[in-house]
Formats: C-alpha cells, sequence, structure tokens
C-alpha cells in the first residue's frame, strides 16, 4: 500500500524537522510500520522516494533494528527479556512458557530481547513496548489475553500510542 | 544498616509520584525551567566554566568530564549540534528509563541549558525505541516546552532560538555508543566512526557535536539551580556530586538509588537494596554494566569512585550493579554477557563480528557441561587478540568498545575461579569420554 495523501504530508512533516531529510528514515519506518503491522516493501521503496535514497539503503538501515518487522507477525509482540537479571529472576522460564502456550497463535509473536532496561522488574516483558513485570507465566497469559480481548488497550506494533478514532492495531 | 540516600535529581520524582512527568506539576513544585531563566542571564561560556566547576563527569558510562567536552569544541565553527543520549541498553542500567519517564522536563530544561552552552540551535534527544511510554511523555513535554516559551525562537526573549527532537530508536544496543548514535540519527545504520576526529569536532553531519546522557543533563539542571560549587562539595576525589545506582539481580528490594560518591558498594548492596535475596551468600556482583570486569565480596567496602574502580581493574559504568548470590553459576552469567555482546556486535570491527559469536559458542558448551579441559586457555589465548593485555581498562582492537568488552566476563572468571573451572572442564570431559553412544 502507498502513502496516502495525508501519510505524505505527515511523513513531509516529519522529513522538515531534520537539517537532513535522511535523519527521517527511522520515524518513517516506525510510521510505515504501525500502519501495515510490519515494514512492507512497498513501504520501503515509498520512503525511499520520498527522502531520495535508494531502496537497498532503506532496507539495509531498516534490517539492522530489532523492532523492525519484514513480515507479519501478529497484533501483539511480547518481548521477553533473559539478560542476566532476568535470567537469574526466571526470564528463560517465562520465554519458554509463553512460546509453547503461543505457538500456533498468529496474533501472538514472542520474542526472547536484550536487556529492556527494565531490571527492578525481573523477569519482566513488554506487549508491545508496555512493561509488565514481574510476571509470572500465569500473570503472563493473563495480561496478554486481556490485550486479546481488548480490556487493555495496546499500544501498535511499534509503539505508539493508538489515537482516538484509528485503526486498532 | 541504616544508609540514606541524596536526593538530588530524583527529589521531586520520589515526592510526587502521581503526576511529577507533567508540565504544571513540575512547574509548580518543582520550580521546572527555573534553572533556564537563571541560564539564559549568564554568558555561555560562565555556564561552561560553572559546569567544569561543580567536577560533573558523563553519566553514561565512560565518565568524562561534561564541562570539559564541551570546551572541545573548534571555536566559531557552526552549526553545532547537541545529541542527548537517552538510548539506554547497557544490560541492568534502568535510571535513565526513570528519568525519562517520571521527570522529563528536568531532561528537557538540562538540554535546553547545554545547548545555549554550546551555543546549538539544534537538539536531539535519540531515545530508546523500546521506551514507548517514555516517548509519549518525553515528546510531551517537549510540546509543553515550545507552547511556553523555553523552545523554538527567541527564548524568554534572550535571542536564543533551539529546535529539540525527540527521536526514536529502533532497537539496538550500539546506537548507545555516541558515534553509533551519530550514524544512527543520520538515518544509518547505528556503526559506530573511529575516533579521532572526537565528536565535538566531527560529529552529526560532520559538524562539532556534543553527546550527553540524559541523567548528565538532568544533572546539569540541579547545577544551574544551584551552583558549581555546591554540586562539587559531594562526593569524593574526582567522582563528585550525586550519581544514581541501579542495582539488580539477587537482591531483597532491586531498584535505582541515588547516592553521594564515595558511599561504599556495600552500604548501596546491603543497606539500600536489602541485601542479597532470601538470606543468601553473595557469590559475585557485576559493578558498571555488563562491560565491567567483576568484583567480589572481599570489595564489598570499596566506594563508587571512578577512579578507585580503574585501581580495581573495573569501572563504575553506566552505574549498572548486578548481584548474584552463591546459587549462580559465573561461567552461566559469562555465557548470557557474551550471548548480548554477539547479539549487538553491529558487524563493522572484523574481531568483534566474528569472535563474539566464537567467545558465545565456547562459554556455551562450557556452561552446559559440554566443555574441553582447554576451553578457558583457548578463549584467553583468543581473547588477547580482542582486547590485548586482557586487562581493563583493554587494549582496542576495534572503532568502540564493545569488542574489547566482550572479553571481560571470560577475564574475570579466570582471575577468581581459574583453577576450579579449569577442573571443572577437566571433568566434563572426562565423563563425557565414557558415555555409550547407542545406535537408533
Amino acid at each position: 500500500m502507498s502513502f496516502s495523501d495525508t501519510e505524505r504530508r505527515r511523513a513531509e512533516e516529519i522529513v522538515a524537522r531534520y537539517p537532513h531529510s535522511k535523519s527521517a528514515l527511522l520515524p518513517l519506518l516506525h510510521m510505515a510500520q504501525d500502519r501495515d503491522g510490519y515494514v512492507t516493501g512497498e513501504a520501503m521503496k515509498d520512503i525511499a522516494e520520498l527522502l531520495g535514497l535508494t531502496p537497498a539503503l532503506v532496507l539495509g538501515t531498516c534490517s539492522f533494528y530489532t523492532m523492525f518487522k519484514r513480515a507479519p507477525i501478529g497484533n501483539l509482540v511480547v518481548s521477553v527479556c533473559t539478560n542476566v537479571s532476568c535470567l537469574v529472576n526466571g526470564g528463560p522460564a517465562l520465554v519458554d512458557s509463553l512460546r509453547a502456550r503461543y505457538a500456533d497463535d498468529e496474533d501472538v509473536h514472542v520474542e526472547e530481547v536484550e536487556c529492556v532496561a527494565a531490571c527492578d522488574l525481573a523477569p519482566v516483558m513488554q506487549v508491545n513496548y508496555e512493561f509488565h513485570g514481574p510476571v509470572t507465566s500465569e500473570a503472563a497469559v493473563d495480561v496478554i489475553e486481556q490485550y486479546k480481548s481488548g480490556a487493555l488497550v495496546a499500544r501498535t506494533i511499534s509503539g505508539s500510542p493508538v489515537i482516538a478514532g484509528s485503526k486498532a492495531p | 544498616m541504616a544508609v540514606k540516600e541524596t536526593l538530588v535529581i530524583t527529589k521531586f520524582l520520589r515526592e510526587r509520584t502521581e503526576d511529577s512527568w507533567e508540565y504544571a506539576a513540575a512547574r509548580e513544585h518543582n520550580n521546572a525551567y527555573g534553572a533556564l531563566e537563571k541560564a539564559l542571564k549568564m554568558e555561555p561560556a560562565a555556564l561552561v566554566e560553572e559546569v567544569q566547576k561543580s567536577g560533573l563527569r558523563g553519566r553514561g558510562g565512560a565518565g568524562f568530564g561534561t564541562g570539559q567536552k564541551w570546551s572541545f569544541l573548534p571555536p566559531d565553527i557552526f552549526p553545532r549540534y547537541l545529541a542527548v543520549n537517552a538510548d539506554e541498553g547497557e544490560p541492568a542500567t534502568f535510571k535513565d528509563h526513570m528519568l525519562i519517564e517520571r521527570d522529563p522536563h528536568q531532561i528537557v530544561e538540562g538540554s535546553i541549558i547545554t545547548a545555549y552552552a554550546i551555543q546549538a540551535h539544534h537538539a536531539f534527544i535519540y531515545l530508546r525505541g523500546e521506551f514507548a511510554l517514555g516517548a509519549e511523555r518525553l515528546q510531551a513535554a517537549v510540546e509543553d516546552a515550545y507552547a511556553n516559551g523555553f523552545l523554538g525562537k527567541n527564548i524568554l526573549g534572550s535571542g536564543f532560538d533551539l529546535e529539540l527532537i525527540v527521536h526514536r530508536g529502533a532497537g539496538c544496543y550500539i546506537a548507545g555508543d555516541e558515534t553509533g548514535l551519530l550514524s544512527s540519527l543520520e538515518g544509518e545504520r547505528a556503526m559506530p566512526r573511529i575516533k579521532p576526529p572526537f565528536p565535538a569536532v566531527q560529529g552529526l553531519y560532520a559538524a562539532p557535536t556534543i553527546v550527553n546522557n540524559v541523567e548528565t543533563m538532568s544533572a546539569v539542571t540541579q547545577i544551574v539551580n544551584n551552583s558549581g560549587e555546591w554540586y562539587a562539595g559531594m562526593g569524593v576525589g574526582k567522582s563528585l556530586g550525586t550519581r544514581i545506582f541501579s542495582v539488580s539481580g539477587n537482591v531483597e528490594r532491586p531498584g535505582n538509588y541515588e547516592v553521594e560518591l564515595g558511599t561504599t558498594f556495600r552500604e548501596l548492596i546491603e543497606g539500600l537494596a536489602g541485601g542479597v535475596k532470601g538470606g543468601k551468600q553473595l557469590k559475585f556482583f557485576i559493578p558498571g554494566g555488563a562491560s565491567s570486569p567483576w568484583l567480589l565480596p572481599e570489595h564489598l567496602d570499596e566506594p563508587l569512585d571512578m577512579d578507585r574502580a580503574t585501581e580495581l581493574g573495573t569501572m563504575l559504568g553506566s552505574g549498572a550493579i548486578m548481584v548474584f548470590d552463591e546459587t549462580v553459576d559465573p561461567v552461566l552469567i559469562a555465557w548470557r554477557i557474551a550471548k548480548f555482546f554477539a547479539h549487538e556486535s553491529c558487524g563493522k570491527c572484523t574481531p568483534c563480528r566474528e569472535g563474539s559469536g566464537w567467545l558465545e559458542k565456547v562459554l556455551y558448551r562450557m556452561a552446559n557441561g559440554l566443555g574441553r579441559a582447554e576451553d578457558l586457555d583457548l578463549l584467553l589465548g583468543f581473547g588477547n587478540n580482542l582486547a590485548p593485555g586482557l586487562s581493563w581498562p583493554p587494549g582496542q582492537t576495534t572503532i568502540c568498545q564493545l569488542g574489547p568488552s566482550t572479553m571481560s566476563p571470560t577475564v574475570s572468571l579466570n582471575k577468581y575461579w581459574g583453577d576450579e573451572i579449569r577442573a571443572r572442564l577437566t571433568a566434563d570431559e572426562a565423563r563425557r569420554k565414557t558415555l555409550q553412544v547407542t545406535p537408533a
């Protein structure tokens, strides 16, 4: 899906904030991911055209950063930390149990991540970049189910707040 | 043990937990932007001098003198930029996360003061991508600052103009390295750049740039609020003022504690963080983030002093203290840290790109009963090519510090438990040789 006129205007506003347009690349990739749920090939071409870059350069930057997904992953990204402070507080068991629980759920993508700077909440997980911790496996499932049912409102797949009236993630 | 914190930059967010991030609360109850009003009446050079007088050293990890860094800007070269490093990623560090979510105005104010001191008209706060709530609150704080005349054109009638942009990263540890951050801010992969030229001479868009950490910016606000002399009245030796330490791992009360520098590890870990969880014994602790070499219980009475840490062969780094009890296998922790570095190596320099993954594989087998008798010595021999001298600070074979830092855990293993680990590896290898493989 190409940029609509409104999106193009928003993109141009973002570009205008920077002394050099190329600096807008990360913000535009976040914007594209928020819209489509992942960064599509078409979005990368659109961004390349807008910034006067080659699509290869956009792909090169995009593929370097872990938050950018280049294939559909569902509506909820669950990030579980297993770095040292979470490791000694049950992080690895938490990620294993959530992976098993959501293996067949196309809506929930469970991933093991590096330290998310919330070690006082160990073991910690993020759901679309909202922090939850410390959590047991049961408590984690409970939180994820609340997001699935809509009892908790999830941020977008890139962690942006959902603006009233816009498409829910 | 009764130990008191010294609350300077965390005073307000501790006192006012319900809305310390809101403009109205910060303005009314914490005199937010009062320091800016004061700063704008001073000459920029006087501000640089005031911060030099405070003795403030960067709170991101390297501990370089903040005012000194500012003074390295070549005169008469403009434009200049300020990039505030809010990409907190060093494992077990979570102080900036707290400051961003709970006192964003103090950061914005310090950033405006710094930009004025260095005469930059464009500033960026490079925010870790995973800090979603932080992004919301920091963005709101910046918008409030614009709406109230603290940002934009002719700030408070001083004639000084500043544009401040909150720039979200997207998941990458090495974007927290100051030159990696600049690459990322330019829309590139966050690959560090060789120094010199240092960013103060050639940084963002090849223009003179100052990169400072968010805790440093918060401290600048309080230094201007009070005075450089007042700040330098706290601390010890050349580690002046207060600092936030993130304590985590096997402790009763993990959290952020702001203390005067010179406080001991014991006061911090046992007094403030409640000691090792469940009454267990302390086995070892990591004093300054995953990159730093480790310390033992015998070091608990050492002071939190950056120069003393160097003498002990380690660093206070990002102020992240990880505590491990007697049941934790140090080899497992070494493996997990190596795994982190292997994941985060940007791939630019060969020793780090190839070495970090290789180190992780060998530590994995060592931690899981699959080690070979010579593995520890194999790593030390190889590691000497990655971190020459195997000491701290290590010799440099790569553009940034990530490469040599990957060896810190292994060097610590050898220093404290070398014989024990060699015996364990020998036993593991012998046991494996007795295993019978049954054909399927």
